[in-house]
């Protein structure tokens, strides 16, 4: 089968099969790409996927810009874990600068990078449900993704894109109304989880849906450089927090959940058990907070950290280093860097190199939406229509991800 | 100083096996770096991915820097997860022909990466089963993210203020 070019059988009137043009703003994708599908009543013949829609020249802008600016470039990846992405590109540009963060930000930056990998779940999940018909559980789940966000947003004062942290730290300290919606949200979410997965994971039908649909193996995941839930899900137990472990997660006991076939059911089933470690990881980084010095919340690095406004104000260094971070006079050492963190959908990397200017010479984002998908469309030959829906669903496709 | 240990013992092995193909070694951040030619590249990445473990293609991607003779870098990175060691591969090729052959022989996951590749620095991947455009559309024209393209025109004149009331 040609995969090169699509090839629409429309205008010729004896061919058996049928092309049907899935995307780019079609409901069942979740997000703006395209394929097209040769189809043989509801079979999958052959499958071309056009991607690109949302291209936003990420890395050529980030050629332009001076590194905290980037930060919400990144915001627009995965949007559906924008501080994951933020806190990332921080801890990159902090690798390069080799700047050492108090315990304290580190914990902080595990709360909220492990929230947003269960608001990422969320969405996942409950869209898997929603696909195979269960539109309660979406419904029902959704809510604490809200919950999530109001988190955030006493955190940072944004919701979706966030751009949460600085390069070294926070912007602010968490307040108490952060805390308490953080224990409150720990407090309900486990329950409404435990109600979801008794509402799907056993369910007749979500099983017949799911389990042995989309099987891959091992080998060909790790061929394909799958990473994240659906290499894990196919059984290897990669997972950048542990085999490379960043802000501190070798402090934290968790576990890394692994899947057998890597078929749908699994990666749900994957997705949920971590849920339950990212609850875990908070509840202990809440736990680890008491006994460290409150009110830190970033680095003493003045070079690279942007003082308070008031400072600025009043305070003759404070000005010095504001104008020195703000029009680009701070020396960064001519270096490169990969850093990698466990997004939502794997390993997000971020390589940078830097001549020491101001802006970085060139900076590649490792997406794993980008890398995942390519698999989809060979996956999907053979396939039923249905199928390869939820198929998408639970490969958590991205589309900022995907295009950058 | 684990680590130190085992990239030496790596770079030993290929500079065993490849010799004066393998140039400038160096390990920024803990990260063995190297440079190789580009009639060794499948070879060095086969041997790294049966002989030493490198079972992981992570990214490819590709650096122009204008100034040098051989002005672009293609960068390889891969993963060994069972010792937890990533190792960073450079070929320098000539702008004019910017020609490597493809890796998708050794990992199917390289396709869309050198596509994307391709897409942005126009280099040919010899052997790429499907060399397309990924991001960017067909009928481009250039490869954006050579640095002789500025990122926005500065002479565009739909965007003056006049236009917007300013």
């Amino acid at each position: 089968m040609n995969h090169n070019h699509p090839v629409f059988t429309d205008n010729d009137p004896q061919s058996e099969l049928v092309t049907l043009n899935l995307g780019p703003t079609h409901p069942a994708t979740h997000g703006v790409f395209q394929n097209v599908l040769q189809l043989d009543g509801e079979r999958i013949v052959s499958g071309v996927s056009t991607i690109g829609y949302i291209h936003r020249a990420f890395e050529k802008i980030a050629e332009h810009r001076p590194f905290y600016q980037i930060t919400p470039l990144t915001d627009r990846l995965n949007y559906c874990s924008s501080p994951i992405n933020n806190m990332g590109w921080h801890m990159t540009v902090e690798k390069l600068l080799n700047i050492q963060l108090p315990k304290r930000v580190d914990y902080l930056r595990v709360i909220v990078m492990e929230l947003s990998r269960i608001a990422d779940h969320i969405i996942c999940n409950t869209i898997i449900g929603q696909d195979t018909g269960a539109t309660t559980t979406f419904l029902y789940l959704f809510q604490f993704r809200e919950h999530i966000y109001e988190i955030f947003e006493e955190v940072c004062g944004a919701r979706l894109t966030t751009n949460i942290g600085r390069i070294g730290g926070f912007e602010r300290d968490f307040n108490d109304i952060a805390f308490a919606k953080i224990n409150k949200f720990l407090k309900e979410f486990p329950k409404a989880l435990k109600e979801f997965e008794n509402l799907l994971s056993r369910n007749r039908i979500f099983i017949d849906r799911t389990a042995g649909v989309a099987e891959v193996s091992k080998e060909t995941a790790l061929d394909y450089s799958w990473t994240g839930p659906l290499l894990r899900a196919t059984g290897v137990d990669y997972d950048v927090r542990v085999s490379d472990p960043y802000s501190s997660y070798q402090d934290f006991d968790f576990e890394v959940p692994v899947g057998t076939s890597g078929d749908i059911y699994d990666r749900y089933l994957v997705r949920n058990e971590e849920m339950w470690q990212s609850v875990r990881i908070i509840e202990q980084a809440l736990e680890k907070l008491k006994s460290e010095p409150k009110g830190i919340f970033h680095a003493d690095v003045p070079e690279f950290y942007l003082p308070p406004k008031q400072e600025v104000y009043n305070n003759m260094e404070a000005l010095i280093y504001h104008f020195k971070i703000v029009m680009g006079e701070i020396d960064a050492p001519k270096a490169e860097v990969y850093h990698a963190v466990e997004g939502g959908n794997g390993e997000l990397g971020f390589y940078l190199i830097n001549d020491g200017g101001r802006t970085p010479y060139r900076l590649h984002f490792r997406r794993p939406s980008f890398i995942n998908y390519q698999m989809f469309a060979p996956m999907s030959e053979g396939m039923l229509l249905s199928d390869a829906i939820i198929n998408m669903s639970s490969m958590n496709i991205i589309a900022g991800e995907l295009d950058a | 100083m684990e680590e130190t240990t085992l990239n030496n013992g790596i770079q030993a092995k290929l500079s065993d096996k490849f010799g004066e193909k393998i140039s400038a070694v160096s390990e920024p951040y803990g990260l063995l770096t190297f440079v190789t030619t580009k009639d060794v590249i499948i070879n060095v990445l086969s041997f790294l991915k049966n002989d030493l473990n490198f079972n992981f293609l992570t990214d490819i991607t590709a650096v122009h820097y204008p100034e040098k003779e051989h002005g672009i870098a293609v960068v390889y990175h891969l993963h060994n997860m069972a010792e937890r060691l990533r190792v960073r591969i450079k070929v320098f090729i000539s702008e004019q022909n910017p020609t490597i052959p493809t890796a998708t022989v050794v990992w199917k996951g390289a396709n869309w990466m050198e596509r994307e590749t391709y897409d942005f620095f126009g280099i040919k991947f010899e052997g790429h089963p499907d060399l397309r455009r990924i991001l960017n559309m067909d009928d481009l024209g250039v490869y954006p993210m050579l640095k002789q393209y500025p990122l926005e025109d500065p002479n565009r004149v739909d965007k003056k203020d006049e236009f917007f009331g300013r």
